[in-house]
C-alpha cells in the first residue's frame, strides 16, 4: 500500500525537531565551552573599534544580567533555547543596536530570491540532460557534448563564481564585479531597477547552477535506463506512439519522481554552496551578513544567522520527505 | 568449473582473449585510472617538491612582492623572475612553494577527515546491523539527524568562537559529518549480506563473528566502501575550503583555501593577480576533477549494470 502512513509521519516530524535541538544545543556548548566569555570578547572587541570604553566593567555585568550568565547554566539552557526558538538572537555588534533578527529579515528574501531562481534551473537543466544523455533518439553531436559539461560537476561554485567574477566580470566587463543591483540605485519595479537586479545576478546563479546540475543528470540518466527496460516503454513503442510523447509521458514522468527525494540530499550542499558565492559576490544575503559577522567576530550575528539557516534547511528537508510520498505512491516507505 | 571455462573459450575468438581479459578487471578502468593519476600527481608533488624548490618562501615575506608568472607581467610591468616561477603573492609568499605544500595539505585534510569518517561508519555500521534493536534505532535516528543538518554552517559556529590552529582538529571537526553516509551503507549491506548463504554457512560453522564481519563481509564492501570514502574527502575537502575562504581555519598554515581567501581579501581578483587565486584554483579543480573520476570508476566496479551501460 505504501503511501503516506502514519508512522513515517512521526519519524519525519521527530526527525525535524531533533535536527533543531540538537543544533540549538551545539551552538550553546560551543558558546560555553569557548575560551573566555562570549561577553567580555564582545566589549573587547568593542573597545578595539571604539577606543575606549567607559564603565566597561558595568557594561559587562549589564550584557551579563541581559543574557543570563549569571544563572545557572541549566536555566541559561533553558532560556536559550526559548530565545533561539523566538528569534531573539539579541543586539548585532558591529550593527549596534540593530538587533540580529532584523539583520536577517533584510538579508532573508535576497537569498531565497537566489535560491529560488537558481534551484528549479538546476533541475531543469539537471534532468534535461540526463534525460537526453539516455535517449536512444538523441543526436549523436549532443550525445557528445552533454558528458563534457558534466566536468564541472563536483567543482565548489565559490571556484567557479571567481572564475566568472576573473573572466566575465572583470576582463571582458561584461557583467558586474558585486553586489545584488547597481549602485545608489533604490529598490523598486521599474524596468531599470530589475535589469539592473538581473544583470547582477546571472554570474552568481551560473556559478551555482554549472556545478550542480551534473548530480541531477548522473541521478536521471540512470533513472532513465531503468525504465528503459519497462514492459510499457515495449508496449508504447509497439503502439505506434509519437518518439517525443514516449520519451515525456512515459519514460521521463516515471524517471523525475525518484529525483525530487536527491533534492533533500542535495540541499545541505546547496545551502552552503550559496552562502559562499554570496559571500565572494557581496550579495546582500545571508551569505555576505555570516561572512561580514565572521569577519567583525560578531558573533551574536553568526550564531543567529546559522540557527536560521539550520532551521530553513531542516524544514525545506521536512517538507520534500512529506511531499514525496504523496506525489509518488509507489514507494513503499515501511522499510525506510 | 573446467567445462565452463572451456566453453566460453570456444566461443570467444582466440584473438580477442587478451583484450576482453585486460578489461575484465573492474578495477583498471579508464575513470578510476585517470583519477588515481591525477589525485596521486598532486601527493607526488608534495613528497618530491620539497627536494627541488625551496619551501621555506611559501611564509610572509621571504620572496619579492606581486612577482609575476615567468612570461607575464603584472600591473605595473613588472616581469616575472625564474627564481620565482610562478609568482609571489603580495605579502611576499612564492607561489610555486605555496601550492607544493598547500595542495598536500588540503587534499590531506579530506582524506583523514574522510578516514575518521570511515572509521566511525565501519563500528557504527556493523553494530547497526548486527546488533539491532535499540542500538540499530539510535544510530539510525543519529544518522538521519547528522545528514539533516548543514554542516558548514556547524562548522562557522564552532570554529568562529574557538579558534583550530591545527589540520588534524579541522580535519577532527570536518569528520564528525562523514560517518553517516558509510554507516548507512555498511548497515543496508550487512542486513543483506545476513541473509545470504555464506554468512549464514560460517556462522554454522561456528566461525566467530568479527571474522564474519571482517574475513566474509568486509571483502564484499570494499568498492562500496572506497566510493564512499573519496565522496567523504570531496565533501571534507569542499567545506574545509569553504570555511578558509570565509576566513577560518588555521590562520598560519599554507593551504589551497587560505591563499584563494588571501587573494579575496586582499582584491587579487581586481589587482589582475590571476596567478594568486588562480593558480590555487586550477590545483583545486585537478583534485576534484579526479576525484569524482575515482568514485564513478569506483560506481562501475560496484555496479556491474554501469559497465555495460558506458560500452554500449
Amino acid at each position: 500500500m505504501g503511501g503516506l502512513t502514519l508512522n513515517y509521519i512521526i519519524r519525519r516530524v521527530l526527525i525535524f525537531l531533533l535536527t533543531v535541538w540538537v543544533s540549538i544545543t551545539i551552538i550553546f556548548m560551543v558558546a560555553r565551552l569557548a575560551p573566555g566569555d562570549p561577553i567580555s570578547a564582545m566589549v573587547a572587541q568593542a573597545s578595539a573599534s571604539m577606543g575606549v570604553v567607559e564603565n566597561q566593567d558595568a557594561i559587562i555585568e549589564g550584557w551579563k544580567e541581559y543574557f543570563g550568565l549569571n544563572d545557572p547554566i541549566p536555566i541559561q539552557y533553558v532560556k536559550f533555547l526559548g530565545n533561539l526558538l523566538t528569534f531573539d538572537f539579541g543586539p548585532s555588534l558591529i550593527a549596534f543596536p540593530a538587533r540580529v533578527s532584523d539583520l536577517i529579515a533584510r538579508a532573508l528574501p535576497w537569498s531565497i530570491g537566489l535560491g529560488l531562481v537558481t534551484l528549479p534551473l538546476i533541475f531543469f537543466i539537471g534532468n534535461l540532460f540526463g534525460a537526453l544523455l539516455a535517449w536512444r533518439r538523441t543526436p549523436g553531436p549532443l550525445k557528445a557534448f552533454i558528458p563534457m559539461t558534466m566536468i564541472f560537476t563536483s567543482l565548489p561554485s565559490v571556484l567557479a563564481g571567481l572564475v566568472f567574477i576573473f573572466v566575465f566580470a572583470f576582463r571582458m566587463k561584461l557583467f558586474p564585479i558585486s553586489g545584488p543591483f547597481g549602485r545608489g540605485m533604490q529598490p523598486s519595479f521599474t524596468i531599470e531597477f530589475i535589469s539592473s537586479l538581473i544583470h547582477h545576478g546571472i554570474l552568481p546563479v551560473a556559478s551555482l547552477v554549472i556545478v550542480s546540475f551534473g548530480f541531477w543528470t548522473l541521478g536521471m540518466r540512470g533513472m532513465m535506463v531503468t525504465t528503459e527496460g519497462e514492459d510499457y516503454m515495449t508496449l508504447a513503442d509497439a503502439k505506434g506512439l509519437p518518439p517525443f510523447y514516449v520519451l515525456y509521458r512515459y519514460q521521463v514522468r516515471n524517471a523525475i519522481l525518484p529525483q525530487v527525494t536527491a533534492l533533500a540530499i542535495a540541499l545541505r550542499t546547496l545551502v552552503a554552496g550559496q552562502i559562499l558565492v554570496e559571500a565572494i559576490f557581496s550579495y546582500r544575503g545571508i551569505g555576505t551578513l555570516i561572512y561580514t559577522s565572521i569577519r567583525n567576530q560578531d558573533y551574536n550575528t553568526i550564531q543567529g544567522t546559522s540557527f536560521v539557516v539550520i532551521l530553513f534547511t531542516a524544514v525545506s528537508v521536512l517538507i520534500i520527505d512529506l511531499i514525496y510520498p504523496l506525489i509518488d505512491p509507489r514507494i513503499s516507505l515501511e522499510g525506510n | 568449473m573446467g567445462a565452463a571455462t572451456g566453453q566460453t573459450a570456444s566461443l570467444t575468438a582466440p584473438r580477442k582473449m587478451g583484450r576482453l581479459n585486460r578489461f575484465d578487471n573492474p578495477w583498471l578502468n579508464i575513470k578510476l585510472v585517470v583519477g588515481v593519476i591525477m589525485v596521486g600527481s598532486i601527493l607526488l608533488m608534495g613528497v618530491i617538491g620539497p627536494m627541488l624548490v625551496d619551501v621555506d618562501l611559501a611564509y610572509v615575506g621571504r620572496s619579492p612582492l606581486n612577482l609575476p608568472p615567468v612570461g607575464f607581467e603584472n600591473m605595473r610591468g613588472e616581469g616575472g623572475d625564474p627564481t620565482h616561477p610562478l609568482g609571489t603573492d603580495n605579502s611576499g609568499r612564492d607561489m610555486l612553494s605555496l601550492i607544493i605544500i598547500g595542495a598536500p595539505n588540503s587534499l590531506l585534510v579530506g582524506f583523514v577527515a574522510a578516514g575518521f569518517g570511515m572509521l566511525g561508519g565501519i563500528i557504527l555500521g556493523f553494530s547497526s546491523g548486527f546488533l539491532g534493536g535499540m542500538a540499530d534505532d539510535i544510530i539510525r535516528l543519529s544518522a538521519d539527524i547528522t545528514i539533516t543538518i548543514p554542516s558548514l554552517l556547524v562548522l562557522i559556529v564552532i570554529q568562529s568562537l574557538i579558534p583550530v590552529q591545527s589540520l588534524l582538529v579541522m580535519a577532527v571537526l570536518l569528520s564528525l559529518f562523514a560517518w553517516p553516509q558509510p554507516t548507512r551503507l555498511i548497515r543496508a549491506q550487512v542486513m543483506s549480506m545476513r541473509e545470504s548463504g555464506y554468512v549464514k554457512m560460517a556462522q554454522l560453522s561456528g566461525v566467530p563473528t568479527s571474522s564474519i564481519m571482517f574475513r566474509e563481509m568486509m571483502p564484499n564492501l570494499l568498492p562500496y566502501l572506497a566510493a564512499s570514502f573519496i565522496g567523504n574527502t570531496t565533501g571534507s575537502i569542499l567545506a574545509a575550503v569553504g570555511l578558509e575562504i570565509l576566513g577560518l581555519g588555521p590562520q598560519r598554515l599554507p593551504t589551497l583555501g587560505r591563499t584563494i581567501q588571501n587573494a579575496i581579501d586582499n582584491s587579487g581578483i581586481l589587482r589582475d593577480m590571476w596567478w594568486w587565486w588562480g593558480l590555487p584554483t586550477v590545483i583545486l579543480i585537478v583534485i576534484f576533477i579526479g576525484l569524482l573520476l575515482i568514485n564513478l570508476g569506483l560506481d562501475e566496479v560496484a555496479n556491474p549494470r554501469l559497465r555495460k551501460a558506458t560500452r554500449q
